[in-house]
């Protein structure tokens, strides 16, 4: 792939914004942070988490547990795409029986890796309610879900890619959108 | 990046590459958790159909199969030679077609021929795993050794491991040998002149004929069962004997220049091949060896079932999130 075809729809600074008003959006959503969880998708999703964790503890003064939680295992596609070379890790710290957990996400696209999500969640207890928190939903839904905060949205064609890039992982941060990536 | 995976069937690990062994314990290590949580069950595996079949007497690791199975939601069937149509003198491909006639996907064989597990693969369809072969391999259970291995070191590389007792007969002895020298161990074998195999440097170990020259050297020792069958058969003198030369007793481990980590694929022969003080002291991680086989044969079976590559090309792109 020439570098020609990568666009950078938000750079730092964009996401950074996001970011602020999705962690005030998520206090507000689960009314206070005394039973709020936060739940980051493997792998990026549980960067954006921690983060978001970090901007609440400041800004709240209150330390909201943090859950990693990696869905391959709960995955539809397993036949037809193979397997994920490395499954990783999943850590629930608290109990989430009659929580409000927050599943926190970078893309949001066909939605099947929420599906998954929710599958596996129910595997691990009965929270009270469950939200979703996406930096960026690109549309393209396959299934009947909707993310409840959205940091970014992005106008791609199905054929397209869209990456969020960390700067835990990546070095920066930055939304780019890649024509034609996504075959 | 390109990603080994392990093709259709799981014989041994003679013919897996470094890359290939490292994939199966990278994989495995996520797999540990699933069996701590309180539903201890993930869907990976919703639909697929494995046969357990086993010619010979097991329970470890027919159990350790079925766990696995069970906890990534497989159905699971388990047959016995004993009281099957095996007993009634049919043969292992027309037991291996009648199954596979009911629509089954893996099949995991212990067969007392080495070669058995190869042969069934080259003719039938289903994914098959070597649950052991006669003398020949037993890929799983080398597997969680060296997963239980690299728990305790942080890797493999470089670490001295004997492997010590009856190594003429046995599987396990084999499997290990090959898996832990792909992976850059250094591999000793230790037991009575009687069952070792001529030749066995050829597959680049030491050889040592003392057991206190086997501990002065190692940082790992692999103790096998020896089976009682082999006194009977004259291999050795008598129990009593090979406990006073071979067996593993606290006395010779504490003359030791370092701390030995202590694994036995079970079942013990308790004050035959090691002391009890030993099993059961704090350099003992066999029971962790029975808790990593259920994870190792997870991720075993999980890879297997997804190893579709082609599948995998024409379906790339749907249904997947952006980021991918």
């Amino acid at each position: 792939m020439t570098p020609a075809e990568r666009k950078i729809l938000h750079d730092d600074s964009g996401v950074g914004e996001a970011l602020e008003r999705m962690s005030r959006e998520i206090v507000q959503f689960a009314g206070g942070t005394d039973h709020l969880v936060l739940v980051g998708i493997q792998r990026r999703g549980s960067d954006l988490a921690e983060r978001l964790c970090r901007m609440i503890a400041e800004a709240e003064g209150a330390t909201v547990p943090l859950g990693v939680m990696d869905i391959t295992l709960y995955r539809d596609d397993l036949q037809t795409i193979g397997p994920r070379p490395v499954v990783g890790e999943t850590r629930l710290p608290v109990d989430l029986d009659d929580r409000w957990v927050m599943i926190v996400d970078d893309v949001l696209f066909t939605g099947r890796t929420i599906r998954a999500a929710l599958d596996q969640l129910a595997d691990f207890g009965r929270p009270a309610r469950i939200g979703l928190c996406v930096l960026v939903d690109r549309g393209g839904r396959e299934l009947p879900i909707q993310a409840d905060i959205v940091g970014l949205k992005v106008d791609a064609q199905s054929s397209d890619r869209v990456d969020v890039l960390v700067t835990e992982l990546d070095g920066r941060d930055a939304v780019e959108l890649v024509h034609g990536g996504n075959t | 990046m390109t990603v080994p995976t392990l093709g259709k069937d799981l014989l041994g690990l003679e013919p897996l590459t470094k890359e290939q062994i490292q994939l199966i314990l990278d994989t495995a290590e996520p797999f540990k958790e699933v069996s701590e949580r309180t539903i201890k069950k993930v869907p990976a595996l919703r639909g697929k159909t494995i046969v357990n079949l086993f010619f010979e007497p097991s329970t470890r690791t027919r159990i350790s199969f079925e766990f696995a199975e069970k906890r990534l939601s497989a159905d699971t069937v388990n047959v016995a030679a004993a009281g099957s149509a095996v007993e009634k003198g049919e043969n292992l491909v027309d037991t291996a077609r009648n199954l596979e006639a009911m629509r089954i996907d893996m099949v995991v064989m212990r067969h007392p021929s080495s070669g058995a597990a190869k042969f069934l693969a080259e003719r039938i369809r289903s994914n098959v795993i070597n649950g052991g072969d006669g003398t020949h391999e037993h890929p799983t259970q080398a597997l969680l050794d060296m997963l239980t291995i690299r728990d305790k070191f942080g890797k493999l590389d470089g670490l001295k491991v004997c492997i010590c007792g009856d190594i003429t007969h046995s599987r396990v002895a084999r499997s290990n040998i090959w898996g832990l020298r792909k992976l850059g161990a250094e591999v000793a074998v230790c037991g009575p002149q009687s069952l070792m195999p001529g030749g066995i440097e050829g597959l680049g170990v030491t050889v040592f004929r003392r057991i206190e020259e086997a501990i002065e050297w190692a940082d790992v020792l692999n103790i096998l069962r020896l089976q009682l069958e082999r006194m009977k058969a004259g291999y050795i003198p008598s129990l009593r004997e090979y406990y006073r030369v071979f067996g593993v007793t606290l006395e010779r481990l504490e003359k030791a220049p370092r701390d030995l980590l202590i694994l036995h694929p079970g079942p013990m022969n308790r004050g035959v091949e090691i002391d009890s003080r030993v099993a059961d002291g704090p350099h003992s991680v066999i029971l962790e060896q029975v808790t990593n086989g259920v994870a190792v044969r997870m991720a075993v079976l999980y890879l297997l079932a997804g190893g579709r590559p082609e599948l995998a090309e024409a379906a790339k792109g749907s249904g997947r999130e952006g980021e991918e």
